[in-house]
């Protein structure tokens, strides 16, 4: 095999016996407006055709990364998500309509990619990704793209490009905030170097529980895709060593410098961790002591129906935020946010037990280990939140 | 002096939905311990049991890094723009 350098910053070794991709009148017609372009031309249009970038997620980012990037012309695209098609995807991940509900998301992402451009390959990995198989899916891709929703995951992928030296294009939302980088290791720094550590579990609220605007993804994924050509097509200013902040409210763009960590455990002159790990439970996910506790500290849907019907002396609190509160509520509950929690801790009867729910179970976890840290020891979490309750008991009450 | 921390979406509903807070302070230490005065809920989330910012946070004083600077020593200057940025994990 003989190694070819592309100029800029992908690194590719041609296949004996072939030279750049060639392109047929179709496609010559298709792509006609890269073509005339200086920066990209037929050169660039090949380099993308010789290109693979690994779409971890085809979720809110996943689907406008890999429908630019399939639009564009990329040779090859893996799409890897183990998730169906849900009817609350549909307010962002615009790659799935309505009928695609109940689907896979790869066989959905990936019929609808050919259709937009059959002159491409696309590579449906229905799995997750973890430790065991990671590398192995990785190695054959150019570029990773991380599309994902979890710290778990992302820690992952970070640790996986930095050993097989691949650039893995990041970004992250919430609510109206994302975040867009490139972490190449060797060239600037990786997700480690920005954030040694995740947070604790339960602490972030995930998009289920804080809600993001649904073009926020459109706009995050559209400017991972636009970073992942300019890497292939080795043109522009990729954003290594840098950090974009977009503000979707406030409409501002703003960039932030960040640097190698000299100390990092991955990405150092001297690393620490030269394997992949658990990271499940470097990141606290798996089932932990806490979480044992949390478990104990908590009553099901079923048990809250009991106690109310029996007329039980209870307090129901609900944290959620009044936009939440207008759109169902537990009948007897009362609204205390979570962030005014500790300073209205006099409206709650402590000699009453107290439940407390929130939207799946996440805020209302928290509020309980801060109402049990404060004395309030007969306190306990809805398991689920509103909406298990109104999946398993009260059908009246609408899921959101 | 007189210096704006900005709040990011993801601790708002820490600090009433406020997007930015207005302090009078020297540091970086001392412009969020004001912060932790007004809002005492954020400091959990911010500071670890031995008063330690969490590394899951990252604070840049007008786009730098503190941790370039002098970490929460780092002394301000009037009208100072200091961002908490926490790790978010978002992307469906």
């Amino acid at each position: 095999m003989k190694k070819r350098g592309v100029s800029g910053l992908i690194q590719r070794q041609a296949v004996s016996g072939s030279s750049y991709a060639s392109f047929t009148m179709d496609e010559i017609r298709r792509y006609g407006r890269h073509l005339i372009m200086p920066e990209v031309g037929l050169e660039g249009q090949r380099r993308l055709k010789d290109a693979s970038v690994l779409v971890v997620g085809v979720g809110g980012l996943g689907a406008p990364v890999s429908l630019y990037l399939a639009a564009a012309g990329v040779g090859k695209i893996g799409l890897l998500d183990f998730d169906e098609v849900d009817e609350t995807n549909l307010q962002r991940q615009v790659i799935f309509s309505t009928p695609d509900v109940g689907r896979k998301k790869v066989e959905v992402a990936r019929e609808r990619l050919l259709k937009l451009n059959p002159h491409i390959e696309v590579m449906a990995y229905e799995t997750l990704i973890n430790s065991e198989n990671a590398l192995d899916i990785i190695k054959d891709y150019d570029v990773v793209v991380d599309a994902t929703d979890n710290f778990p995951t992302r820690y992952l992928l970070n640790d996986a490009c930095v050993f097989l030296k691949k650039p893995l294009i990041y970004g992250s939302i919430f609510r109206f905030d994302g975040q867009v980088s490139v972490f190449y290791a060797g060239k600037g720094p990786c997700y480690r170097c920005l954030y040694p550590e995740p947070p604790p579990p339960g602490l972030v609220p995930s998009c289920a529980e804080g809600g993001v605007l649904g073009v926020l993804p459109g706009i995050i994924g559209s400017l991972q895709a636009n970073e992942a050509l300019k890497l292939i097509l080795g043109i522009g200013e990729p954003l290594i060593g840098r950090l974009l902040l977009v503000d979707a409210l406030s409409i501002t763009f703003r960039e932030l410098r960040i640097n190698r960590d000299k100390g990092c455990p991955v990405c150092s002159e001297n690393p620490t961790i030269k394997e992949l790990i658990d990271y499940e439970q470097f990141c606290g996910t798996r089932v932990s002591g806490e979480a044992l506790d949390a478990a104990r500290n908590s009553i099901t849907p079923l048990e809250l129906k009991r106690l109310l019907e029996a007329g039980e002396e209870i307090q129901l609190i609900d944290v959620r935020e009044p936009v939440e509160w207008e759109i169902c509520r537990i009948t007897g509950a009362k609204l205390i946010p979570l962030s005014q929690l500790t300073s209205r801790l006099h409206e709650i009867d402590q000699t009453r037990k107290v439940i407390v729910y929130c939207h799946s179970g996440q805020r209302s976890a928290l509020a309980v280990k801060l109402l049990r840290e404060l004395g309030l020891t007969n306190t306990y979490n809805l398991a689920g939140g509103i909406d298990a309750y109104a999946e398993q008991i009260d059908p009246t009450i609408p899921r959101y | 002096m007189r210096v704006v921390i900005q709040i990011p979406s993801a601790l708002r509903a820490l600090t009433g939905n406020t997007n930015q807070v207005e302090v009078n302070a020297e540091t970086v230490g001392e412009a969020l311990a004001a912060l932790l005065d007004r809002y005492p809920s954020i400091g959990r989330y911010l500071f670890d049991e031995n008063q330690r910012l969490r590394s899951f946070v990252n604070i840049f004083i007008n786009d730098q890094d503190i941790k370039t600077l002098n970490g929460l020593e780092t002394r301000l200057k009037d009208s100072d723009k200091i961002l908490i940025l926490p790790a978010i994990a978002g992307g469906f």
